[in-house]
């Protein structure tokens, strides 16, 4: 089958398409806004037998894709970041009605400050909310993953809402080659959407609603989603392996590299997995036993997975492009709580934290992040958590700190400036005693 | 693996520069990753894009930091530190740039001994500075240089990027294009992929602890006046706007009042005065003056002087 070159955007728009959606509420946000552009062209040009609605907010967004997947049409919608967050309200609420439907979030770091690139704090305030996630790498992924989406949304033992990410920039606008399968097979790996009893039909009416209960009956309902997601484990997996005899693309639940006979081992989601691939190749042919733990689902967990693949490492480096204010990595957390008490649990289960608001990962960074491992493997001492930051990086914040007249210049060399807003100045500032600040601008010629 | 990066400003056609020639990659059996790079998405902004093609499974993404072939679309951009045009350069990488100057004096005034190829403006004279066609031809150059791509190829892909265009602006931009690729003969092929480097020729990873600072100062914050001076929006022109005097009427207040930044002011002799460093080229003045006395001039490739290094800076 042949290739063509498309986005991650465009790829998850050819999800949305193969699926066959019939209704798209939509509103824009960089680095997303491609994936409604490429979807309302279809639908104009007649591509696509689909409505589309521009909604007023996220917020409406959400309780508009919600409602209409609990009358009964096949939803998918999209969003990043701030309006993620904007629209979290209705997650919750959407994932309590059981609602099935397919939403992709092209990951971006939150404000403040602001940044249009990609970490995963975003997608990870959805983390408890009842809405399943899964987590892509590359562009086909995310095609892919898109259609086993709707096929894990749809399932009766598991209906609940189905978040696929995908990481701005690094996805969202990268074109890699990615296959576009044949829209019979689609057909016949999703079929039509059979709602059971969440019907609407304009002539017959019915109420549907949700109840305001005590916290009895409440506990039971939020407990059953809780098991819906733990279902949806088992029922991953079903879809996975029918997908990867329909299409020979197999996607686990998470996928592991090189880990069989690894010491040490990375552990992280999302595009820069590829990058730790390739650091994994490169240490290999060093001679060094490294692998890579790639999480694809990361709600529900695939706890038994995930401590099965690490049993009996010597080390474990979990690289989290996010932080839990306060306390630190997200998925580092939750590692050491799948980990703790298990027979063979890696005796040291490091935390790297890097990436955030799209700050690159340059490979020589997974190599230093796999001395660190192995020098704890020796010492037997869990370093401490480490932010990817270099004193180089330090030295442009102080520049820019000078800038913002935050702190004064005298141990900051200002002639290497490094911002869009200052192109042909420096600053020279100075503190009186009164502690005011006065500056003074001089050209550096 | 071909790692090549192109250098444009935001209109200048730098992303469909990397998906041309993502494509003739493509076609020629290579597996690709191309994507563009900016910020704020702004006209006339400094914007990267960059194509990665490999027979091998490409794992690496993001920002190409080591570039075999750097394609600079508009040479002012080399006075924008920002811009990062130099960034990751070594001796193996040729740079590909669009200039009225020659490459002795490019390699001057970058300090750099690399190859460079000049690719002369390909319309002498231009009626908008965006050139609309300057990506295409950038790409076509870069995929000669690349001795990969058949010409035939080239042209499949420009016309699969270009189908939206209407015409006689497709035709425009295949002739334009087919000819930088002909004009590039004489180095076809002189672009190649670097080797893997080994280990320990990787730059030592240079990590810190953070240090706690009061949130005076760590918090993301400006607290200061007259900032926006410091922000010299000059860069950001691609058309300058150049008073006529001979036509000025000095009636001394519409340009300067319409001027949405205010940086047209009137001298003592009651004549408009334009503050390049600030004047963002959005060309209102030249549409409110009433005797027609402003002109939109693209803007000169002359390089203005150096004013900050280029070092540690990333694109």
């Amino acid at each position: 089958m042949s290739k063509v070159l498309l986005t991650g955007n465009g790829a998850s728009a050819w999800g949305a398409r193969l699926a066959r959606a019939d209704y798209v509420p939509a509103f824009p946000i960089t680095p997303q806004t491609e994936i409604i552009e490429t979807l309302s062209k279809w639908i104009v040009d007649g591509d696509m037998d689909c409505r589309m609605v521009n909604m007023d907010s996220e917020h409406s967004m959400l309780t508009a894709a919600g409602a209409a997947a609990v009358t009964g049409v096949r939803v998918f919608t999209a969003t990043s970041s701030q309006g993620l967050l904007y629209a979290m309200e209705m997650l919750y609420s959407t994932a309590g009605w059981r609602a099935p439907f397919v939403m992709a979030n092209v990951s971006r770091g939150l404000s403040a400050p602001i940044t249009l690139e990609s970490d995963h704090n975003d997608i990870l305030a959805a983390r408890d909310s009842g809405f399943l996630q899964i987590h892509c790498a590359t562009c086909q992924d995310i095609l892919d993953s898109t259609l086993i989406a709707y096929r894990l949304t749809e399932d009766p033992r598991v209906r609940l809402p189905v978040i696929v990410n995908l990481d701005g920039f690094y996805l969202s606008f990268t074109r890699e080659p990615v296959e576009i399968p044949d829209t019979k097979r689609v057909d016949e790996f999703i079929g039509p959407y059979d709602p059971e009893n969440e019907r609407f039909t304009a002539n017959v009416p019915v109420s549907q609603a949700v109840a305001v209960l005590g916290g009895t009956p409440y506990s039971y309902f939020r407990y059953e989603t809780h098991l819906a997601a733990q279902k949806a484990l088992e029922v991953y997996d079903e879809i996975a392996e029918e997908f990867a005899e329909k299409f020979g693309r197999h996607y686990p639940s998470i996928e592991t590299y090189q880990c069989d006979d690894a010491d040490s081992v990375f552990v992280m989601m999302g595009s820069f997995s590829t990058k730790a691939k390739e650091a994994v190749n490169q240490l290999r042919k060093a001679g060094k036993k490294v692998g890579l733990l790639q999480y694809r689902l990361l709600r529900p967990y695939p706890a038994k997975a995930i401590s099965h693949a690490l049993k009996n490492k010597k080390a474990v480096g979990v690289i989290d492009q996010n932080i839990s204010i306060g306390k630190g990595g997200v998925l580092h957390t939750e590692l050491a709580s799948a980990l703790y008490g298990q027979t063979g649990a890696p005796r040291i289960l490091a935390s790297f934290i890097g990436g955030l608001g799209g700050r690159d990962i340059p490979i020589q960074e997974f190599f230093k992040i796999v001395d660190t491992l192995e020098e704890a493997t020796k010492t037997g001492i869990t370093p401490e958590p480490r932010l990817l930051f270099t004193s180089q990086e330090m030295e442009e914040v102080r520049k820019l700190q000078a800038i913002a007249n935050q702190i004064p210049t005298t141990t900051i060399d200002t002639t290497t400036i490094d911002t869009a807003t200052v192109d042909t100045a420096t600053i020279d500032t100075t503190i009186d005693s009164n502690n005011k600040t006065s500056t003074t601008q001089r050209s550096t010629d | 693996m071909y790692q090549i990066r192109f250098h444009g400003r935001g209109g200048q056609g730098m992303k469909t520069a990397s998906h041309i020639l993502g494509t003739a990659f493509f076609l020629e059996g290579f597996n690709v990753q191309d994507a563009p790079r900016y910020g704020a998405e702004r006209r006339g902004a400094p914007i990267f894009a960059y194509v990665r093609a490999s027979h091998e499974t490409i794992n690496d993404r993001g920002i190409i930091l080591h570039p075999d072939l750097v394609i600079v679309a508009d040479d002012s951009l080399a006075m924008i530190p920002t811009a990062g045009v130099s960034v990751g350069l070594d001796a193996h990488t040729v740079l590909l740039m669009v200039s009225r100057h020659s490459a002795e004096y490019w390699q001057s005034y970058l300090d750099v001994k690399n190859k460079i190829i000049i690719l002369s403006p390909f319309v002498e004279k231009v009626d908008s500075a965006l050139r609309p066609e300057i990506g295409a031809v950038c790409a076509a150059a870069a995929a000669c240089l690349s001795g990969e791509i058949s010409r035939s190829t080239l042209e499949k892909a420009l016309r699969e990027e270009l189908s939206d265009l209407k015409q006689e602006s497709l035709t425009k931009n295949l002739d334009l294009s087919l000819n930088a690729y002909d004009s590039m003969n004489g180095n076809k092929g002189i672009v190649t992929p670097k080797k893997d480097r080994p280990l320990d020729e990787y730059t030592a990873v240079d990590w810190i602890d953070v240090p706690f600072d009061q949130a005076s100062i760590s918090a993301p914050s400006i607290h200061a006046p007259l900032t926006s001076l410091l922000a010299n929006t000059g860069t950001w022109r691609t058309m300058k706007p150049i008073i006529d005097y001979d036509k000025c009427n000095g009636c001394h207040w519409v340009c300067s009042t319409y001027c949405p930044d205010s940086c047209i002011s009137v001298d003592d002799e009651g004549l408009p005065q334009i503050d390049y460093d600030k004047c963002k080229g959005c060309m209102i003045c030249v549409v409110q003056c009433p005797p027609n006395a402003i002109d939109a001039v693209a803007e000169t490739d002359e390089p203005g002087k150096k004013n900050t290094q280029t070092k540690g800076v990333s694109p």
